[in-house]
């Protein structure tokens, strides 16, 4: 039913991990509530995926279900093939070590109490990796060199209250990558911190990326830091706990086919006066996010969307359909018209590539 | 305790250095500093100083003689004992059942707990039961009935018993702590890492709470020590020996209240209880700024 599963990509060898039909309801007073409604999803080995999304569109919950931290209401969470919550015990502690979670708040993510050390040591010494103190220390200061912490002397004695926020997230990595994962879920890892910080954190992800051969599952809300860190993956959009658009992400920022997509496209600032006057934006038909707990009928996006059509829009819920060569979105009148506005000059290069 | 709140840093702090700090940390708190002293100059005289003192022996020629008195500081009691070596000597029991009794319900309390938040489920149920189970029942009465059947006469069951019943309310504060501190992030990052349960618990998530459960670990002391000489004042523990609690009982008794001459008698148990009760709450300030590596390094 999904278009990933045609893709080339997923067709050859097992993929990482693999989101098959997942869902995540939660029982409320007001309700349930759907926080991610059946996705799909594959990340191959040393594939970098990024899922954007606005707030409340279940990105978090997804990359949840993925690290194993929450278990899917319904779906399959898959892990090199197998389910990962039909794991025995001892696979299951493989899966645990081999995806690794960047939380976005590098404040509550290390322990007040313990030292960059104890922190990045303490997994080591659990799982056998080192036998001595020594040792310890040194593939310590080594991973500290690895997320650019230099000389690492300076930090292994320190506290996190006396790191700064970039520091701290940069910690945050180095203990992410002490069992040598496979994948990393980084989710908004870089969206607490200052720009000037923040440039240069997704720069060490990157070397990361290319150097350790580690995938990623890139969480974001902001398209310009997708397309920075994963400009050779996939980028997924998500609106409401449903994925409307999934391709490569060079085709995302400069072609995309969702009216969601492209009025977030249309949203970035250009820095070129003239070129924002050009732009075309399409207005929304609204600006309000509909509840989560009352979900709109059919396409949950039909209530802003431009392009809606009485009796269509509103009746069944688009499924995700190729409409290009690698590119799938869920929109009804994407599927039958193709994109609109293309050949008009709409989207030259998308932001100042 | 103290394992479980400092623990030993793989490598770049020595004991030395360690203990340097910790003294140098107790020295930046004046009050702290000041209760630190008290406690530990109580401590040490009434561990030490009674065996440089001579046997209080009853004599019928000295009773009720009034503070001042040649030979007798603070008088004596309606014996002829003296009430200043009877002070000086008195807290040996007191402090020790004081502490042990606070050690084992903290112990219990950190241990119940953490791991009834942290596991939940029916862990969870059956702790908070026993919890109110214990917190319902009396305790003084509970503690009578007991005396009525054990001989309290060790100091070491006495603590197990006044220990062994005030667990709930710490437990119940514990559990409530730990329940707000197993879902911050760095508790999952652990998890993620696969620490191990118990390693998530007692490394991970206890030590944030350090300060928190020294500070009730001080109230079990003092608690504990109302509690003792509460049972001597009542008389539900055997009067042997000499104590603070068993001088409050046989002054109380014998009516000083009502004498002048006497007042030293019943004040000094008093004083000497409050005194200790003081430097313990005072203490507690220095003790947070170590164990808190936030106030530690300013």
């Amino acid at each position: 039913m999904s278009a990933l599963e045609k893709s080339p990509e997923a067709a050859g060898g097992t993929p990482l991990m693999t989101l098959g039909g997942v869902s995540q309801v939660f029982d409320t007073k007001a309700g349930p509530i759907r926080a991610v409604d059946n996705i799909d999803l594959s990340i191959n080995p040393g594939e970098v995926l990024c899922l954007v999304g606005e707030s409340g569109s279940g990105k978090t919950t997804a990359a949840r279900m993925a690290a194993g931290l929450a278990r899917p209401t319904s779906g399959q969470v898959a892990f090199d093939g197998t389910d990962i919550w039909s794991l025995k015990r001892n696979d299951f502690t493989t899966f645990r070590r081999s995806v690794q979670y960047v939380h976005q708040d590098p404040y509550a993510s290390l322990n007040p109490t313990r030292t960059i050390q104890q922190t990045i040591t303490a997994p080591l010494f659990k799982h056998g990796v080192v036998k001595s103190k020594k040792e310890a220390a040194e593939r310590a200061a080594e991973l500290l060199t690895k997320v650019d912490l230099t000389p690492p002397e300076n930090y292994l004695s320190k506290y996190p209250h006396q790191l700064s926020g970039g520091q701290r997230q940069r910690v945050a990595v180095a203990r992410a990558l002490t069992l040598d994962p496979k994948l990393i879920i980084a989710d908004e890892s870089t969206s607490m911190l200052d720009v000037s910080i923040r440039i240069s954190v997704l720069a060490m992800l990157g070397r990361l990326r290319d150097d350790l051969g580690v995938g990623f599952l890139f969480i974001t809300h902001d398209l310009a830091i997708a397309k920075y860190f994963g400009w050779r993956g996939k980028t997924a959009v998500m609106y409401l706990g449903r994925i409307v658009e999934f391709g490569p992400t060079p085709k995302i920022i400069n072609a995309p086919t969702h009216p969601y997509t492209r009025a977030l496209i249309d949203a970035i600032p250009e820095p070129d006066p003239d070129l924002t006057k050009t732009k075309g934006r399409e207005s929304l038909r609204s600006l309000e996010i509909p509840s989560l707990a009352h979900l709109p009928s059919g396409c949950s996006f039909h209530p802003r969307c431009p392009q809606f059509e009485d009796g269509l829009c509103d009746g069944a819920i688009p499924e995700l359909t190729t409409i290009r060569s690698g590119q799938s979105a869920a929109c009804h009148v994407v599927a039958r018209d193709g994109v609109p506005g293309v050949g008009e000059g709409g989207h030259p290069d998308g932001p100042g590539a | 305790m103290a394992d479980a709140t400092i623990p030993v840093s793989a490598v770049g702090t020595t004991g030395v250095s360690r203990f340097a700090g910790i003294l140098s940390s107790l020295r930046r708190s004046p009050a702290g500093f000041i209760g630190f002293i008290i406690v530990a100059l109580m401590v040490l005289i009434t561990a030490i100083v009674p065996f440089f003192l001579p046997d209080v022996t009853p004599n019928v020629k000295e009773i009720l003689l009034p503070a001042g008195s040649p030979g007798h500081l603070l008088g004596t009691d309606n014996e002829g004992k003296d009430v200043l070596i009877q002070m000086i000597g008195g807290g040996r029991t007191v402090i020790f059942v004081g502490f042990i009794a606070a050690a084992i319900s903290t112990a219990l309390a950190i241990v119940l707990g953490s791991l009834a938040a942290y596991l939940g489920g029916w862990v969870d149920s059956v702790v908070v039961t026993l919890a109110d189970v214990f917190l319902t029942v009396p305790q003084i009465v509970l503690l009578a009935v007991m005396g009525a059947f054990f001989k309290l006469d060790s100091p070491l069951l006495l603590a197990l018993l006044v220990g062994g019943l005030s667990w709930p309310v710490l437990t119940r504060a514990v559990r409530a702590q730990v329940f707000s501190l197993k879902e911050r992030e760095f508790v999952e990052a652990a998890r993620l890492l696969d620490l191990g349960t118990i390693r998530v618990v007692f490394v991970e998530i206890l030590p944030n709470m350090a300060s928190f459960i020294l500070m009730n670990f001080m109230i079990g002391v003092t608690n504990a020590i109302y509690q003792l000489v509460g049972l001597y004042l009542l008389g539900l523990a055997p009067l042997s020996g000499a104590n603070w609690g068993i001088m409050l009982n046989r002054a109380w008794i014998a009516g000083a209240i009502f004498n002048d001459a006497s007042l030293a008698w019943i004040l000094s148990p008093i004083l000497a209880i409050v005194l200790l009760l003081l430097g313990l709450v005072m203490m507690t300030r220095s003790l947070e700024e170590i164990l808190n590596p936030r106030l530690r390094d300013r």
